[in-house]
C-alpha cells in the first residue's frame, strides 16, 4: 500500500517536472508592459508679452536691412534715367534747324497752318493739303473713339467695383494663398470643411482685423477637425500678408471675405 | 409742403449708393508640404540631469525626448522639424517666454518647448506647443512617470502634438508585431517579436523552435493570436503579453490562414481547409463554438471585419480569379468590389472604416494599394518584386507591410524588411528591425 503511494506520487513528481522543463511558456517570465503614465494639464496662457531680446533684436534689424537693401536695388528705374540723361538729346535744337531749313527753302508752308484750322473753307477750295486734312480728322475721329471706349471701359470697372475682384485680381489672390494654406491632411473629407473668415485690409494688402465666420464650431462637440482647419486658414492668412491686392479701388476690397475649402484637395 | 416731402423722398430713393458689396474668394486649393516645426531640446537643471544620468545612463534625457518627438514627426511626413542650430532662444527661456519673432524669423509655424524634472524619483515631463504665427499657446500638458518611460513619454507628445495641428489621432504610442526570421532561405527560424513603433525596445516572444505566421493584436492590445505549425499540423495560438503565458484555441485539419480578432476582441474570424475546400470561419472564444461564415466551393480567405464589426471582407477566386469581396458579418449579401487587372489579395479594412487595404498582384510584380469599401477609387501606393501583408496604423493613415528581395543565382542576398507607406504614396520608408522581418501587425495606441 505504502509502496504503491510513493511510486504514485514519485511519478506524479516526475510528470511535473517533465511537463516544467518541455513546456517552455511555464518558465517564461512575465513581459513588462509599459508602466502607467499619469497626464496633467497646465494652465495656457494667451499671449506673451516679451520684448525682443537684445541679441535677436539686432539679427532681426540686420536681416531687415538685408532685404531693404535688396528691394532696394530691384528697381531698374535710376539706370534707365542715367542713360537718357547721360546722352544730349536734340530737343531744341533741330526745331530751330527745321525753321531756318523752312524759312529758307519753303516760306509758302506757313499758309498750311491757317487753312487747317478751318474745315469749310477746305471743302470748298481744292487744295492738295486736303487730304492732310482729312487724315488729320480721321485722327481726330479715332481719338473720339477711344474716349467713348474709354467711357465704357471705366463703367464696366464700376461694375466690376460692385460685384468683385477682376479675374486676373481674384487669381492673383488665390494662387499667393494657395502657396500659403499647409492643409492638414487628417481631416474627415466627407464632413463640412468650409471656414469663412472676414478680413480687414490695409491698402497695402496687410490684415488689420481676422474674424472667423462660424466660429460657434470650434467648440461644438464632434467637430474639433474645424478648429484645426480654421487655424491653418489663419496661418496661410498671416503667412501671406501682405495680400496681393489690386494697387487702386481700396473702398471696394478693404473688407474681403475668404472662403476655405479643404474637401477637393482632400478628396481628390 | 408735401411736394418737397416728397422732392426730399426722390432724392433718397434716387440717391446714388456708394457701399459695395463684401467680396468673396473661394480657396479650395492649398500645398500639402510638410509644416515647418522647431522642437527645442526639452530643458532640465544640472541636479536632474546629473541624477537622471545616473539612473538611465544618458547624458541629456530632455534632449533625447526631444529628439524622439523630432524623429517621428519627421517619419509622418506632414512635418519639417528644423535645425536645431538655426534656434536663436535658449530652450529653458523658449519654455517660459517664446519670442514669436525669433521662431518666425528661422520659418517656424509651430514651436515645441519643454522641461524634464524629478518628483519623488520619478520623471515629470512638461511640454508645451506654440502658434508662432498666431503668437499663442495651443497645448499644454505634463506626464509623469518611471524615469525608464522616457521613450513613450517622448511617443505620447507626438501624438499631442499631431493630433492638435492635422485633426487626427496620432500613431506614435503604438507597437508592431512581426515574425522575426534568421538564417538562410531554406532553414529560416522564426519568432515572433515585439517593438516600439520607431523599431525599439524589441521584444521576442517564441523561442525559435516553431514556425510562426500572421500575429495580430486583439483591440485591447494585450493579446495576440498567431497561427504556429506543432509536428506540421497548424493551430491557433492566443498568447497574453502581459504575462506571456499562450494558449491553443484549436487544432484545425488542414490549411488554416490568418486569423484575425474581431473588433470587440470577443471572436476569432479565419479560412482553414475543410475536405479540400477552404471557406471562412468564426470561433468565439468563451464557448469555443465554430461557425462557417462562407459556403461556396471556391478558396475563400483573408478575412477581415470593418471597424463596427458588421461586415467582413475577405479574398475568394469564385470568379475564377482571386477577386476581393465583401459580405454581411453573418456571411449574407457577398458583393465583389475589385474588378481590376490582375489578381488581389489580403484585403484588411482601415480603422477608419472608409477604406481596404490590399495586395495586387499584376504582370509578374506586387502592389500595396488600397480602395474605397464600394470598390471604387482604387489606388497603387507601391510597387515591388515581391511584397504584400498591408497592416493599418491605428488612425487609418499609414500602412506596413514587408518587401522580400530577389535572391541571386546561387540563393543568396535574400531578405526580407518592413516598409511602411502614407496614404499619399510619396512617404515610403523602412522599418527598422534587429533581424529580418515578415507578417507586421499595428496595435492601436497604448494610450487612449
Amino acid at each position: 500500500m505504502h509502496k504503491s503511494i510513493a511510486a504514485s506520487s514519485a511519478l506524479h513528481i516526475i510528470l511535473i517536472v517533465l511537463a516544467t522543463l518541455s513546456l517552455p511558456f511555464m518558465s517564461r517570465k512575465p513581459i513588462d508592459l509599459p508602466p502607467i503614465i499619469s497626464v496633467e494639464l497646465i494652465q495656457i496662457t494667451d499671449k506673451t508679452n516679451i520684448p525682443y531680446a537684445p541679441k535677436a533684436k539686432k539679427i532681426i534689424e540686420e536681416v531687415k536691412k538685408k532685404e531693404k537693401l535688396v528691394s532696394e536695388q530691384a528697381p531698374p528705374k535710376k539706370v534707365k534715367k542715367e542713360k537718357p540723361d547721360a546722352i544730349p538729346l536734340p530737343d531744341e535744337k533741330p526745331d530751330k534747324i527745321k525753321e531756318i531749313e523752312e524759312k529758307k527753302q519753303n516760306p509758302e508752308k506757313i499758309d498750311d497752318k491757317i487753312k487747317q484750322v478751318s474745315e469749310f473753307e477746305k471743302k470748298e477750295m481744292f487744295d492738295p493739303n486736303e487730304i492732310a486734312a482729312l487724315i488729320d480728322k480721321s485722327k481726330e475721329e479715332l481719338a473720339e473713339t477711344t474716349v467713348k471706349s474709354n467711357k465704357v471701359t471705366q463703367s464696366r470697372d464700376k461694375n466690376m467695383n460692385m460685384s468683385g475682384l477682376t479675374l486676373s485680381e481674384e487669381d492673383a489672390l488665390k494662387a499667393q494663398i494657395f502657396g500659403c494654406w499647409s492643409i492638414p491632411l487628417g481631416l474627415p473629407y466627407n464632413e463640412n470643411l468650409l471656414v469663412r473668415i472676414k478680413l480687414k485690409l490695409k491698402p497695402d494688402g496687410s490684415v488689420v482685423k481676422t474674424e472667423i465666420l462660424d466660429h460657434a464650431r470650434m467648440n461644438t462637440p464632434g467637430q474639433g477637425f474645424y478648429k484645426v482647419l480654421a487655424e491653418s486658414a489663419l496661418r496661410a492668412i498671416k503667412l501671406c500678408q501682405p495680400l496681393r491686392v489690386p494697387s487702386t479701388g481700396y473702398e471696394r476690397w478693404k473688407d474681403l471675405q475668404l472662403n476655405f475649402d479643404a474637401r477637393e484637395m482632400l478628396e481628390g | 409742403m408735401k411736394k418737397i416731402n416728397f422732392l426730399i423722398f426722390l432724392l433718397l430713393v434716387f440717391l446714388p449708393n456708394k457701399s459695395y458689396s463684401l467680396i468673396e474668394v473661394d480657396i479650395t486649393r492649398g500645398n500639402l508640404n510638410p509644416l515647418p516645426i522647431a522642437v527645442s531640446p526639452l530643458s532640465s537643471d544640472e541636479k536632474t540631469k546629473i541624477a537622471l544620468e545616473k539612473e538611465l545612463t544618458i547624458k541629456d534625457v530632455g534632449s533625447e525626448i526631444a529628439k524622439v518627438v523630432e524623429n517621428n514627426l519627421r517619419k509622418s511626413g506632414l512635418f519639417n522639424p528644423l535645425n536645431k542650430e538655426a534656434f536663436l532662444q535658449k530652450s529653458d527661456i523658449a519654455h517660459h517666454k517664446p519670442r514669436f519673432e525669433d521662431w518666425a524669423l528661422i520659418k517656424s509655424q509651430a514651436l515645441i518647448t519643454g522641461k524634464v524634472s524629478l518628483q519623488e524619483e520619478n520623471l515629470r515631463v512638461e511640454f508645451r506647443l506654440w502658434d508662432v504665427l498666431a503668437g499663442k499657446e495651443m497645448l499644454a500638458l505634463a506626464f509623469t512617470t518611471v524615469p525608464k518611460n522616457w521613450r513613450r513619454v517622448g511617443h505620447i507628445i507626438t501624438d499631442k502634438v499631431y493630433e492638435r495641428l492635422t485633426g487626427e489621432k496620432g500613431y506614435f504610442d503604438t507597437r508592431i508585431i512581426y515574425v522575426s526570421e534568421e538564417g538562410p532561405k531554406i532553414k529560416r527560424i522564426k519568432k515572433l517579436a515585439i517593438m516600439d513603433q520607431d523599431g525599439f525596445n524589441t521584444k521576442y516572444l517564441t523561442l525559435g523552435n516553431e514556425l510562426v505566421l500572421t500575429p495580430r493584436f486583439n483591440p485591447t492590445n494585450q493579446m495576440v493570436t498567431y497561427l504556429s505549425y506543432f509536428k506540421n499540423l497548424p493551430r491557433v495560438y492566443l498568447l497574453d503579453i502581459e504575462t506571456g503565458l499562450q494558449e491553443v484555441v484549436g487544432d484545425f485539419p488542414g490549411m488554416t490562414f490568418a486569423p484575425r480578432f474581431s473588433p470587440d476582441g470577443r471572436k476569432i474570424i479565419m479560412s482553414f481547409a475543410k475536405d479540400g475546400n477552404s471557406d471562412i470561419y468564426t470561433m468565439d472564444l468563451e464557448n469555443r463554438i465554430v461557425e462557417k461564415i462562407t459556403n461556396h466551393p471556391s478558396i475563400d480567405t483573408s478575412p477581415s471585419y470593418s471597424p463596427n464589426g458588421k461586415y467582413i471582407t475577405f479574398n475568394s477566386d469564385r470568379s475564377g480569379y482571386q477577386q476581393i469581396y465583401v459580405m454581411k458579418s453573418d456571411g449574407s449579401n457577398v458583393k465583389r468590389i475589385s474588378f481590376g487587372n490582375g489578381l488581389y489579395g489580403t484585403p484588411v479594412w482601415s480603422p477608419r472604416g472608409d477604406l481596404i487595404a490590399f495586395t495586387k498582384l499584376h504582370k509578374g510584380k506586387f502592389y500595396i494599394g488600397v480602395m474605397r469599401t464600394d470598390g471604387t477609387g482604387e489606388r497603387l501606393l507601391t510597387e515591388n518584386y515581391y511584397q504584400e501583408a498591408p497592416s493599418w496604423s491605428p488612425n487609418g493613415r499609414v500602412l506596413i507591410f514587408y518587401r522580400e528581395t530577389k535572391t541571386n543565382d546561387k540563393g543568396e542576398g535574400f531578405s526580407a524588411k518592413l516598409w511602411s507607406i502614407d496614404l499619399t504614396g510619396y512617404n515610403e520608408r523602412l522599418v527598422k528591425t534587429e533581424t529580418d522581418a515578415s507578417d507586421p501587425s499595428w496595435s492601436s495606441l497604448l494610450s487612449n
